[in-house]
């Protein structure tokens, strides 16, 4: 017993800094201060190439080619308002699991409304569903003449929405990893923590296409 | 000092359910206001439209991350630990448009 108790104190040694915080929260929100510098700085570079662009097609204008062809705007906002919709609700979904985990067993956190796993899986699915928007936004744009390479505003968006879009990758595998975890041995309060380093992130996911949606998407 | 752990990790509850749901119907509301914007000639062509935009996603921003991200109620290492980062990243942004982009003094 004494063991199993000297065993544990060890345990909590391990994430416990003398800030008296969880080292693992500590790390997670310095990895997203670095995140902010790194998207901060594809902003920067779609910002400064925006409008210079010598060839369609373009954002929000259409381009004739000297050929004569014609290239309409080429960004779809209802679409992408319904993707944004979507990871919006995504992050309401990740507070409920934690929620869900954090006060696992208390009143008011019975049945599906009340279930991580509903509201982990939810969360995942709809990363998912938005990594479908993008594929298909994707596809349309190369369809429509605009790859990485066609002119600047190809690179940068590409770059920008494609590291943006391999960030959800990521946190959509982390949610089904607490997922199948949750299913396998089920997640309790004690591992609440697990599941806030993973909201802190998806989060941060969700804040950066806010800012992406408002200065890519809608001002022209 | 489990308590004082306890107390550093979480220095206030969290909001409720539903005060996460008011704060859902606020983004979506505005999302709304600023897809709805974009579909306004008159306004698209106002010197308005811009800083107007900016504002709501700020708002957007700010929302998530003091409600969601529960930077609000958390610790003040972590307030640091986000906004030191952002103040770098904003200043980065701010002089490259300065120094490469269309941004121009007078």
């Amino acid at each position: 017993m004494a063991t199993a108790a000297g065993a544990h104190e060890a345990h909590e040694h391990t994430h416990y800094t003398t800030t008296g915080l969880d080292n693992r929260k500590i790390a997670i929100w310095a990895f997203i201060g670095s995140e902010c510098m790194l998207f901060g700085s594809l902003i920067s570079t779609y910002l400064v190439y925006k409008g210079r662009s010598v060839v369609g097609p373009l954002p929000h204008e259409a381009w004739t080619s000297p050929a004569g062809e014609v290239f309409k705007p080429i960004l779809n906002i209802p679409v992408t308002s319904a993707s944004t919709f979507v990871l919006l609700m995504s992050s309401l979904f990740m507070v409920l699991a934690l929620a869900a985990v954090e006060n696992k067993g208390k009143a008011g956190y019975e049945g599906l409304l009340g279930s991580s796993k509903f509201w982990l899986l939810a969360t995942a699915i709809a990363g998912a569903i938005f990594l479908a928007f993008q594929a298909y936004e994707f596809t349309s744009f190369v369809h429509e003449g605009l790859t990485i390479r066609t002119n600047l505003f190809g690179t940068t968006f590409f770059t920008l929405t494609g590291f943006h879009g391999t960030h959800v990758a990521v946190g959509v595998l982390w949610l089904m990893s607490l997922f199948f975890i949750d299913l396998k041995r089920g997640l309790e309060p004690r591992d609440a923590i697990l599941v806030d380093l993973c909201a802190l992130y998806w989060h941060f996911v969700d804040v950066v296409w806010i800012v992406i949606f408002t200065l890519v998407y809608l001002i022209q | 000092m489990s308590i004082d752990r306890a107390h550093a990790d979480h220095t206030h509850e969290h909001p409720t359910w539903k005060q996460y749901k008011w704060v859902a119907l606020w983004l979506f509301l505005i999302t709304i206001v600023e897809v709805w914007a974009y579909y306004i000639p008159a306004f698209v062509a106002s010197p308005a439209f811009k800083p107007a935009l900016l504002l709501m996603s700020a708002i957007k921003f700010a929302v998530v991350v003091m409600y969601y991200m529960h930077l609000k109620f958390d610790h003040p290492l972590f307030r640091k630990l986000f906004i030191g980062p952002m103040i770098i990243a904003g200043a980065t942004l701010i002089a490259f448009l300065f120094l490469f982009g269309n941004v121009r003094i007078g």
